[in-house]
């Protein structure tokens, strides 16, 4: 049998005298694809960056294809055929497909002046090798995100690399490209490379994964065949003894006899939303699915006056408003937690407490001036009552872990008090534990009369809160739902699919 | 947890270098004081002089912090600190100082809008809109007066705005210590500011936090022309004279006071007060380089190098 792509035996990392990995094993066979997850802090990037050569391990063997090595940087890791497919692309929008994939090795003519052609071809060979059809002429920029990974992987393939990290490979790609992409990984992998992946979304790792390891508090807690597992079993396994009962669904009573608090009559919007129409009901938690490119996000935008409202009304409490930003939605008592917290939702730069009040100024006002006093009071509560992990009011938000950015973000709009709170995939890029957290956050805000509407791609979640579902396609009302009408997430992925 | 002990260490470190004009200015002061102590440097005369010298620039920087913090550039403040204080000259001239200290303000008003109209309107870069901007209203300037300078009579504009004294201190110290006292106020303690400091710092996520990203980008570059052009009448007043060369190049040390005193430049952080301390501090090196008795050509080599290390030293990472 062949010796394993990767070994780490008993790998052990502190920071600052605390230890984030205690003894950690992982093995990564030839040409397998092993999904590597655990929730946020549990240690699997700091292990991957201990491979990648970003950080060194404190103690520990790592052998590549059965020789014992040392990484100390990421040149190291490359030289070995460790490549890594960034999370954030690492890739320069302004130069070409095939620019990017040999920059700074780039091939050289006879005087050494760069030879842009050699590289176009070597590109297009790589190209062909993978089987996708990519234009190395073209500008990047002018690609969508999914030719972006493709690039990113065939510059790793050019590097010769033979065990490839991805990260979240599939946070920015529709559903399409996700798939195209499970495909092209099914080649490499054919092709003998060995392939990390790294995600919170269990269906993709159900799918695509051969073995999966999961992490936990920097331990090892399992590493099985994904045949021998379920998700229910990964689920406990990630977040410990506590079952996961958040899941299940809890049903509310919605009384839809009264008057609706929200109505959207055949409304138009942005390039892609076309004659939607709906009403949301107090108390009410309304999902909306749909593939990538169905409307929902756009919907989200419209209604919170992003995105341009072409035609059509909307009613809220038997008033027609008109939403022309912002502001105005605000003041209509919409809010809405963006679909991207990092570039949407927070200033990262800036201080939890700035973040949460930034809807809040007007409000704080006193004679002109911010009333801080109050402003940190009110901070303090939201961080306690969402329970977002931060030492101090006044720590920078990019400081801390996803799960906690996205509480403040839904804290900032839960201290707006809107009538309906519109939430993008609340979720996204969140733990297990925080993950929970939220839903029964959304759940807390039904039931104290408001109106909410969840975006999701996750159908676990929406079959989680939503008390009906309403599904999109081509940025229209394609089906709505009673929750009772689905029993498993199986359904709702028919519903979403069926043309 | 881990990124708790990261954080502590890179927070400190923020700390320290945000202090960094402030142990600067210490530093090179103390320098100063004691290699030009036989040659009068910390004698309250030239103190008052360095004052006297720097009050334009701070002015001026004061309101360039807003701009820089919400993420946008004015190249334009010295040429319209120049037409200022000609459209002021001309108006006193004719119809007396009330009228004259009105239309320098409006003309500030006028071009600052301008650029905040074309900057958020017809989304063009501030940089390239305020660069067009700096041509036009010098050469307005250069126009309206056939290069002739214009005199100042009117005593009691002369002595309000930089030549007087109240008491035993300069008229130009108490303008720019109530630039100073309300831009931190507002930058601190107001909506205002906290949606200046937003913006600069995730343009998308404070529109998408209710706030008017357009007005804030309108607003901190009209208000930028306005304390322009009073920077321009504070040099009419006190060389008693309106011409538009006043002001030429200023833009530079502005943004070199406003960057050395820890905004950053690609927005989301300002301090008001580190923008004036910034520019005492390029005051302070140009006075204690001309007690040394160098050349202008070594004094200028100096205070460049000064800026890149300091700014290299203030840098966020």
């Amino acid at each position: 049998m062949d010796p394993p792509a990767v070994r780490m035996t008993n790998i052990t990392k502190s920071f600052g005298g605390i230890a984030v990995l205690h003894g950690v094993d992982f093995e990564l066979a030839q040409g397998e694809i092993h999904a590597l997850i655990g929730g946020n802090g549990a240690g699997k990037s700091t292990l991957m960056k201990i491979l990648e050569g970003v950080y060194t391990a404190d103690s520990g063997e790592i052998a590549v294809a059965g020789q014992p090595v040392q990484i100390r940087s990421t040149k190291d890791a490359l030289a070995l055929g460790i490549g890594m497919i960034f999370q954030e692309f690492s890739l320069i929008p302004t130069l070409t497909v095939a620019q990017n994939i040999f920059l700074t090795r780039e091939p050289r003519n006879g005087i050494g002046l760069i030879d842009d052609r050699e590289a176009e071809r070597r590109a297009r060979a790589l190209f062909a090798e993978m089987e996708e059809a990519v234009d190395p002429r073209a500008r990047l920029g002018d690609l969508s995100t999914g030719y972006w990974q493709l690039t990113e992987i065939a510059k790793a393939l050019a590097q010769e690399a033979r065990i490839l990290i991805m990260d979240e490979p599939t946070s920015s790609l529709t559903a399409t490209e996700s798939q195209a992409l499970f495909g092209l990984i099914r080649k490499l992998k054919a092709r003998g490379i060995s392939i990390i992946y790294i995600s919170h979304r269990m269906e993709e790792i159900f799918e695509i994964a051969d073995r999966i390891t999961v992490l936990r508090d920097g331990r090892r807690i399992v590493t099985e065949a994904i045949r021998d597992s379920t998700m229910d079993r990964v689920i406990e396994q990630i977040v410990g003894q506590r079952m996961e009962r958040a899941f299940l669904w809890q049903e509310r009573r919605v009384d839809r006899e009264v008057a609706p608090l929200l109505e959207v009559h055949r409304l138009s919007a942005g390039n892609v939303v076309r004659d939607m129409t709906f009403n949301l009901y107090p108390g009410e938690i309304l999902g909306i699915a749909g593939l990538m490119g169905s409307g929902r996000t756009e919907l989200a935008r419209a209604l919170f006056g992003i995105d341009r409202i072409t035609g059509g009304g909307i009613v809220i409490r038997g008033r027609q408003v008109e939403i022309h930003n912002p502001q105005d939605a605000i003041a209509a008592g919409i809010s809405l937690v963006p679909e991207d917290r990092r570039f949407q939702g927070l200033v990262l730069d800036h201080t939890v407490r700035d973040n949460l009040l930034l809807p809040l100024l007007q409000r704080l006002r006193q004679r002109g001036l911010i009333d801080d006093a109050k402003g940190n009071r009110l901070t303090e509560e939201f961080v306690r009552s969402l329970r977002i992990k931060t030492d101090s009011i006044f720590k920078q938000v990019r400081l801390l872990s996803g799960g906690n950015q996205q509480k403040v973000v839904i804290g900032k709009w839960l201290a707006t008090e809107p009538e309906i709170l519109i939430m993008d995939e609340p979720t996204a890029g969140v733990d297990i534990h925080a993950k929970t957290e939220i839903l029964a956050v959304i759940r807390q805000l039904a039931d104290s009369g408001k109106g909410v509407i969840v975006i999701s791609s996750e159908p676990a979640e929406l079959l989680a809160v939503s008390d009906r579902l309403l599904i999109m396609q081509g940025g229209g009302l394609k089906r709505e739902m009673g929750r009772h009408e689905i029993a498993t997430e199986e359904d709702l992925h028919h519903a979403v699919q069926a043309a | 947890m881990l990124s708790r002990q990261l954080d502590q260490a890179r927070s400190i470190r923020v700390d320290w270098r945000q202090y960094m004009v402030y142990i600067g200015f210490i530093m090179v002061f103390l320098f100063f004081a004691v290699v030009l102590r036989d040659v009068g440097f910390t004698t309250t005369n030239n103190l008052l002089n360095i004052v006297r010298q720097t009050a334009i620039i701070a002015t001026m920087a004061v309101a360039m912090t807003f701009v820089i913090a919400a993420g946008q550039i004015d190249l334009s403040v010295g040429a319209i600190a120049g037409l200022s204080s000609v459209t002021a000259a001309l108006a006193i001239d004719r119809f007396g100082p009330v009228v004259g200290v009105l239309a320098g303000l409006l003309t500030g008003l006028v071009v600052g809008g301008i650029n905040g109209l074309l900057v958020t309107r017809l989304v063009i870069p501030s940089f390239l809109v305020t660069l067009g901007m700096m041509g036009v209203a010098h050469g307005l300037a250069d126009w309206m007066t056939a290069s002739a300078a214009v005199p100042i009579r009117n005593d009691a504009y002369n002595n309000l705005f930089g030549s007087g004294n109240l008491g035993p201190v300069p008229s130009l110290l108490i303008w720019v210590a109530l630039v100073t006292a309300v831009g931190y106020v507002v930058l601190r303690k107001t909506a205002y500011g906290r949606q200046v400091l937003a913006t600069g710092g995730n343009e998308p996520a404070a529109r998408f936090s209710g706030v008017d990203t357009r007005m804030i980008g309108f607003l901190v570059l009209t208000v930028s022309g306005v304390v322009a052009a009073l920077a321009g009448m504070l040099y009419a007043g006190r060389l008693q004279t309106g011409r538009y060369q006043l002001g030429e190049g200023d833009e530079l040390s502005v943004i070199a006071a406003v960057v050395l005193g820890g905004t950053s430049l690609f927005g989301g952080a300002g301090s008001v007060v580190g923008s004036v301390l910034g520019a005492l501090l390029i005051g302070v090196v140009n006075n204690g380089l001309i007690l040394m008795g160098l050349e202008a050509s070594q004094q200028e080599i100096i205070r460049g190098g000064i800026i890149i290390v300091a700014v290299a030293l203030a840098r966020r990472r």
